[in-house]
C-alpha cells in the first residue's frame, strides 16, 4: 500500500480532518494518540524517519520557542507544564499531516485534484500553480538586487535605520519586477485562452477512488479514537466551555 | 485571402498622454512573413497586443477598427514569464484544454507540436532543465498547438545566446503555410524569412511597406538614422587609438588592463554572469583568486575586491547588471546620480552626456528599456571607477541607443578605464575592438 500515490485532493482532505479535530480540544492526550497514529503512516507514504525530520526541523525549533516561552513567562509552572505539552503535542500533531501531504504530492497533480476533484476554479488553482513556478526566480532576483546595492557603493555599515531603508529600497525593486513579470505571465496566459470563458477540459485525469475515500475515512476514524481517548481519560477540555 | 485589416487603427495606452499607435491602414494575406520594424516607441508591440486581442476597452482608448479573421497564437521574448507549467508536454497541453479540446486527442496533438519545432527532449522534460533556446521554441509549441493561422513573435529571440536564437529561426523557417507577424530588433538574420517588411512612424501611420530587398534599399539610410537595424550596415567601428596601460585586476590568467576592452564570451550557463560578479568584488571567487594592482585599488590591493568596502569598490571597480532595474535604489533619475557621485557637477555632465536630463525628475522604473540602460550606465560611472563591468549591455537595445553605448565606452576605454564586457552580441565585441575571451560550457555540477 502506497498513500504517497493517493489523490491530492483526499491527502490534503485527511490533514484537515486531523487538523479540525484537533483544535476542538485543549488537552494533551488527544494530539498525543493523533500523533502516534500519524508517525505510525509515515512508512506507508513512503517517507523515511530521517527525511522526515528533515523536513520537520524548522517545525520543531518554533514549538521549542513557544514551549520555552510559556515557561519563561508563566507564575504557575507545575500548572503550565500541562498546558506547555499539550501545546506542542497539538502543533506537531496538527502540522505533520500537511508536511507529509505535501512532501508526496506534485503541484501539478494537486491543481489538477483540486479542479477535477474538489470542483475549485481553474482560474484560481491554475493560476497559484503558475505564480508558484515564478517562486524559485525570487530568490536569485533578490540575491541579485543586493549585489547591485553593493556594486552602487550603498552599504548600511551598522546603522539599523540604514539596514532598513536600503531593505524597503530593495523590496520595493523586487515587487516591481514581480508584478512586471507577473503581469506578463498572466497576458501570455490570456493569449493561450485561459479563463476566456469556454469549457474547460483537463489532459491529466486524477480520479478520486474508493482507496482515496478509506484514506480520508482513515483520518475521520483516528480523529474520532483520538477525541474518545481524551473524552474517556477524563482530560477532554474544549477550546469553547 | 486577409488575414488582417486594420482601418485607421489608434490606442493610447490607459494614463498616457501620447498615442502608442495612430492611422494606420494595413492588409496582410494569408502566409505573408511580415516583419514590423519602427524605431523605439513606434507602437510595434502595441500592434501585435492588438492583434492578439490583448487590448481590452480598459487598456486604454482606441479609435479605428481591427479585423482579424483567424486564430491567433503570440510568443513573447522572455521565456520565463511564458511558460506556465513545470513539464514540458504540460505547457503545450495547457493551450489544448483552456479552448476545450477532449482529454484524448490531447496528446498527439503535444506531440505534433513538439516535432514542429525540433524539440529533442520528451514530454516529461523539466522545463526548468531547459536553455533558453529550448524554452523558446517550447512556447513556440505551446502557440502552435492551437493551429493558429495568424502567428505573432514579439522579439522571439532577443533574449537568447546566439545558438539559441538559430533554434528558434529554424523552427520558423519550417512552418509553412502560417501567416506571421514579427517584431525584432536584429532583422538581419531573419531576412530570408521574410516576404514583406512595414516600418511603421513614430507618431502614426505607416511609412514603408513592401519586399524587404526594396525597403532596405529605399529606406537604409533614414531607418537606420532612426535607430532601426537595417540589415548589411556594419556599425561604426571605434578601435582603440593607444595600446593597452597597465593591468588593474587579475583573475588566474585572465588580466584586465587599463585602456583596453574585453568581451567575456560564451553560451549561456558557461559562468560568463558569475565570472563578472566575481571580477567585480560582488562575489567571491570560485577557483584562482581576485587580485587588483596597485594602480587600481592602492594600499587596498592587499586584499581582493569582494572584501573592499563598497564605497571603496564602486569608486574602483562599477559594474553594470544585465537587467538595470536591478541596480536603481532611489525614487528619482537624478538621486540616482547623486547617490554615488564624487562630485555634485558630475550629475549634471552625466545627465546631459547620457541624454537623461530631460528626465532627470522622472522614476528610474518608469524610464523605457533604453532609458533605463543609459541611467544603469550613468549610475556606475558617477562614482567614476576605473574599471567597468557590464553584462549584456547592448541587450535588446536599438540601434541608436547601441550607438552610443559604443561610443561611450571607446571613449571611457581611450581615456583609461578598463572595459569588461560580458556579451553575445558579436557587431558589439567588433565594433569596440575588444579582446575575446571566450568561455567554454562548463559540465553542469561546476556552475555555482
Amino acid at each position: 500500500m502506497n498513500l504517497a500515490a493517493r489523490n491530492p485532493a483526499a491527502k490534503l482532505a485527511a490533514a484537515a480532518v486531523l487538523t479540525f479535530a484537533l483544535v476542538v480540544s485543549l488537552d494533551p492526550v488527544a494530539p498525543a494518540v493523533a500523533l502516534a497514529a500519524e508517525l505510525a503512516v509515515v512508512p506507508l507514504f513512503g517517507i523515511r524517519y530521517g527525511a522526515l525530520a528533515r523536513r520537520a526541523w524548522p517545525l520543531a525549533v518554533s514549538v521549542l520557542g513557544a514551549v520555552l516561552t510559556l515557561f519563561l513567562f508563566a507564575q504557575d509552572r507545575e500548572h503550565i507544564a500541562m498546558s506547555a505539552l499539550a501545546l506542542a503535542l497539538r502543533l506537531f500533531a496538527v502540522a505533520l499531516p500537511g508536511i507529509i501531504a505535501f512532501a508526496t504530492t506534485d503541484p501539478t497533480d494537486l491543481a489538477d485534484a483540486l479542479i477535477q476533484n474538489a470542483r475549485l476554479p481553474a482560474r484560481f488553482a491554475i493560476g497559484t500553480l503558475a505564480a508558484w513556478r515564478l517562486v524559485p526566480l525570487l530568490g536569485e532576483e533578490w540575491r541579485l538586487i543586493t549585489l547591485a546595492r553593493r556594486a552602487r557603493g550603498v552599504d548600511p555599515g551598522r546603522n539599523p535605520v540604514a539596514r532598513l531603508r536600503l531593505f524597503a529600497s530593495a523590496a520595493f525593486t523586487l515587487l516591481v519586477g514581480a508584478i512586471r513579470r507577473g503581469t506578463r505571465l498572466a497576458a501570455a496566459m490570456d493569449a493561450r485562452g485561459f479563463d476566456s470563458g469556454a469549457v474547460r477540459t483537463s489532459a491529466r485525469r486524477q480520479y478520486f477512488r474508493r482507496a482515496d475515500a478509506a484514506l480520508v475515512a482513515g483520518a475521520a476514524l483516528v480523529a474520532a479514537v483520538a477525541l474518545a481517548a481524551s473524552v474517556a481519560s477524563g482530560a477532554f477540555h474544549p477550546l469553547f466551555a | 485571402m486577409t488575414v488582417v485589416r486594420l482601418r485607421g487603427f489608434g490606442h493610447r495606452h490607459a494614463g498616457r498622454r501620447r498615442w502608442a499607435l495612430r492611422g494606420v491602414d494595413l492588409d496582410i494575406a494569408h502566409g505573408e512573413r511580415v516583419a514590423l520594424l519602427g524605431s523605439s516607441g513606434a507602437g510595434k508591440s502595441t500592434l501585435l497586443a492588438a492583434l492578439a486581442g490583448l487590448l481590452p476597452p480598459e487598456s486604454g482608448e482606441r479609435e479605428g477598427t481591427v479585423e482579424v479573421r483567424d486564430r491567433t497564437g503570440i510568443v513573447f521574448q522572455d521565456p520565463q514569464s511564458q511558460l506556465v507549467m513545470a513539464r514540458t508536454g504540460d505547457d503545450v497541453a495547457f493551450g489544448l484544454e483552456n479552448t476545450g479540446t477532449a482529454a484524448e486527442r490531447i496528446w498527439p496533438l503535444v506531440d505534433d507540436a513538439l516535432r514542429r519545432v525540433g524539440f529533442p527532449y520528451g514530454r516529461d522534460r523539466p522545463v526548468a532543465a531547459l536553455s533558453g533556446g529550448e524554452q523558446q521554441r517550447l512556447a513556440l509549441a505551446g502557440a502552435l498547438v492551437s493551429r493558429p493561422g495568424l502567428l505573432l513573435l514579439d522579439e522571439p529571440t532577443a533574449n537568447l545566446d546566439p545558438d539559441g536564437a538559430r533554434l528558434v529561426r529554424g523552427a520558423l523557417a519550417g512552418l509553412d503555410g502560417t501567416t506571421m507577424v514579427i517584431v525584432e530588433h536584429r532583422v538581419a538574420e531573419l531576412v530570408p524569412l521574410l516576404d514583406r517588411v512595414i516600418v511603421l512612424e513614430p507618431g502614426g501611420g505607416i511609412r514603408a511597406d513592401g519586399p524587404p530587398g526594396r525597403i532596405f534599399t529605399e529606406y537604409g539610410d533614414e531607418l537606420a538614422a532612426d535607430g532601426v537595424w537595417v540589415p548589411g550596415r556594419p556599425p561604426e567601428l571605434r578601435m582603440p587609438r593607444t595600446a593597452p596601460g597597465e593591468a588593474l585586476l587579475r583573475k588566474g590568467d585572465i588580466e584586465i588592463r587599463a585602456a583596453e576592452a574585453l568581451a567575456v564570451t560564451g553560451p549561456n550557463g558557461a559562468g560568463k554572469t558569475t565570472l563578472a560578479l566575481q571580477l567585480g568584488g560582488l562575489r567571491k571567487p570560485v577557483g584562482s583568486p581576485v587580485t587588483a594592482t596597485a594602480a587600481l585599488a592602492g594600499t587596498d590591493s592587499a586584499k581582493p575586491p569582494h572584501k573592499w568596502r563598497a564605497r571603496a569598490l564602486a569608486g574602483r571597480i562599477g559594474s553594470v547588471f544585465q537587467n538595470p532595474a536591478h541596480q536603481f535604489v532611489t525614487a528619482r533619475v537624478r538621486d540616482e546620480l547623486a547617490l554615488g557621485a564624487a562630485d555634485p557637477a558630475r550629475v549634471d555632465e552625466l545627465l546631459v552626456r547620457l541624454r537623461l536630463d530631460a528626465l532627470a525628475e522622472a522614476n528610474p522604473h518608469t524610464l523605457s528599456g533604453g532609458e533605463q540602460r543609459r541611467l544603469s550606465v550613468a549610475t556606475a560611472l558617477a562614482a567614476a571607477p576605473r574599471l567597468l563591468i557590464l553584462d549584456e549591455p547592448t541587450f535588446g537595445q536599438d540601434r541608436r541607443t547601441w550607438t552610443e553605448l559604443v561610443a561611450l565606452l571607446a571613449g571611457l576605454r581611450d581615456d583609461g578605464h578598463g572595459i569588461v564586457a560580458v556579451t553575445h552580441d558579436p557587431d558589439f565585441t567588433t565594433a569596440i575592438g575588444a579582446r575575446e575571451l571566450p568561455l567554454a560550457t562548463r559540465p553542469l555540477e561546476a556552475v555555482q
